[in-house]
């Protein structure tokens, strides 16, 4: 335990060092918690938005609304529509901070004293994997809570704000979140081991990005339908590819690859 | 931990990668206490064997034992017992050199860090800058802090790769007189190096390695026993004939004329010198001079690097 503290604030000193790191970390959330709040805030503005009915949404998503009237579903629906948005943060956050920290410690040769210690593999990997994690999944709630208080504010239904707070939402935010940090950190342990520019490695890793991007187009185009059973299909999903994921992860930090194999 | 034995002993040990053969068949034994010099160029072999005693790579094939603890099997026990300065430094460069300590002290478990910081820093001169990020250091100092890390744990054997090398002479003078310091302690000390003299000067003995193990003994004995020493005679004209009167004594195990020159190579030249001047006069020599040929170490090192070179190539 000690020693994944000491290297969880180990990697916290040394990262957030970085201005680019930095800026990601904090505005990337901002950002994806301004946007819908944002569109929210000139949506329920807009006169004409009263007389919307379930037939200008997609036929599937008027079964999501249940008991809510034409215009409330219409507010659902954008308020849902950037939940697939949020899950990038838990994602993007981790990636950076991995592929920073392992690419920077390959470049500055600080692997091997580290390596020769007796910390084992999986502390290390878990203490990396933290560092990443844990501002992560705070950014990804922060903002969270943030869009869910916008909401509040601007949309009078207190049913539409409800709705934030559904297990949709609940899995989405406090599941796949973590889960998705998770395959981040692992995506950028993999890619780290074979390049020396963490920018490389930042953007080899946001190639992993664009499922979640494709997900969210999909979305919008009324091709998906994000429900409970789509959450937890991807939950399911995530946690099998995290686990082999993670074993690999492990296998790429061995002592012996690590000083014999990594480029 | 073996009572009296080696502290570090390997057989056969070695390490390939891919069809580069790195380390073939080193065994060698290594005493408590010692200061044992892995002495060799660029590429013999030297950082992949501290490697493999460190356990961080694992041997192609052979065995070794560090600190009674088989390379291996129980490679967690060996890096408690063990520190190594790498080759490279390898500190971070954003965080304070007390920073930096006190992170390789939690992963070693060290209790009472503060005491074992203040203790590294203060002997290696670097108390008063422990605040500082290590990004402003000079080279010397990033080694220093660098050993100070290696000792963090007090381990009983220290790994030394090339500690010298890339400093400048002054820095490179203190390093060496804290190695000789460490050793003064009872420490049992590896150090890797291409510098003769810096084997020279702090091994007890010394391995001679290019690949495999070329030589093996005390600096001194090396010299001598596997060297010889060279005497040099000038004289008016140097004939053919002259090696065999030269050759026919049993201490002269080489002799090359070279044009009025014949170089000898004798064990004692004090003792044998007398007897070689006499045998060139009988056989009819003018001698004009005679001295020793005072070759650099380097000189000597290089010709057996050449001479195993030899060896390998068929
Ligand atoms: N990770 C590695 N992958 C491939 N070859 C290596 C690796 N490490 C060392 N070698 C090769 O092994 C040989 C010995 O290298 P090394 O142990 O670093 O020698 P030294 O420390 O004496 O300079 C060299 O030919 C080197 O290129
Ligand atoms: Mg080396």
């Amino acid at each position: 335990m000690d020693r994944i503290k000491a290297i969880i604030v180990k990697e916290w000193r040394e990262v957030f060092k970085n201005k680019f790191i930095f800026f990601t970390v904090s505005f990337l959330p901002l950002m994806i918690t301004a946007l819908p709040l944002g569109i929210l805030y000139f949506a329920t503005g807009s006169e004409n938005f009263g007389g919307v009915t379930t037939a200008d949404l997609p036929p599937q998503f008027s079964t999501l609304c249940g008991e809510l009237s034409g215009g409330d579903c219409m507010l659902y629906y954008i308020v849902t529509q950037f939940l697939l948005l949020f899950m990038m943060v838990p994602v993007i956050i981790p990636m950076t901070i991995a592929s920073y920290s392992i690419v920077g410690e390959k470049t500055t040769r600080t692997l091997e004293p580290l390596l020769v210690t007796p910390v084992s593999t999986l502390e290390i990997l878990i203490g990396k994997g933290l560092a990443g994690i844990i501002p992560a999944v705070s950014a990804t709630w922060i903002g969270y809570l943030l869009y869910a208080a916008g909401a509040h504010i601007m949309v009078d239904n207190p049913a539409v704000v409800g709705k934030l707070f559904d297990p949709l939402w609940m899995t989405a935010i406090f599941v796949v979140g973590p889960l998705l940090s998770i395959f981040g950190v692992s995506i950028a342990v993999m890619i780290s081991s074979r390049v020396n520019d963490p920018r490389i490695a930042e953007q080899i890793s946001g190639i992993f990005v664009l499922p979640i991007v494709g997900l969210f187009i999909g979305q919008t185009m009324g091709l998906i339908l994000v429900n409970q059973q789509f959450i937890l299909w991807m939950a399911g999903i995530l946690v099998v590819l995290d686990s082999v994921l993670f074993y690999f992860a492990v296998q790429i930090f061995q002592r012996e690859t690590i000083l014999s194999r990594w480029k | 931990m073996m009572n009296n034995g080696p502290i570090i002993q390997t057989t056969n040990l070695s390490r390939s990668f891919g069809d580069i053969l790195a380390v073939d068949r080193i065994s060698v034994s290594i005493n408590p206490g010692e200061v044992f010099g892995l002495l060799g160029p660029n590429g013999a072999g030297k950082t992949t064997t501290v490697r493999m005693l460190a356990a961080l790579l694992e041997p192609t094939s052979g065995e070794a034992y560090v600190a009674g603890f088989q390379i291996g099997k129980e490679d967690q026990k060996i890096r408690r017992q063990i520190g190594y300065l790498p080759e490279a430094p390898g500190l971070y460069d954003a965080l304070t050199a007390e920073q930096n300590l006190a992170f390789f002290g939690a992963m070693y478990g060290v209790e009472e860090i503060s005491r074992q910081i203040k203790r590294y820093l203060e002997m290696l001169g670097l108390w008063n800058r422990r605040y500082e990020p290590v990004a402003t250091f000079s080279k010397g100092m990033r080694q220093k802090l660098a050993i100070a890390r290696a000792l963090l744990h007090e381990p009983e054997v220290l790994f030394l790769d090339e500690p010298t090398s890339g400093l400048d002479p002054q820095a490179a003078r203190l390093v060496r007189k804290f190695i000789a310091e460490l050793s003064g302690e009872g420490r049992t000390i590896i150090l890797c190096t291409h510098n003769l003299d810096e084997a020279d000067r702090l091994c007890d003995r010394v391995a001679v390695v290019n690949g495999h193990l070329l030589a093996l003994d005390s600096p001194k004995i090396l010299r001598r026993k596997i060297f010889g020493r060279k005497v040099v005679f000038h004289l008016l004209e140097a004939k053919i004939d002259f090696e065999q009167v030269l050759l026919a004594f049993d201490f002269v195990s080489e002799v090359h004329l070279v044009e009025n020159k014949i170089l000898v190579s004798v064990e004692d030249p004090e003792n044998n010198n007398p007897a070689l001047i006499r045998a060139l006069i009988e056989a009819g020599a003018e001698i004009q001079f005679v001295g020793e040929l005072r070759r650099r170490l380097e000189d000597v090192y290089l010709e057996l690097m050449k001479s195993a070179e030899g060896i390998n190539n068929g």
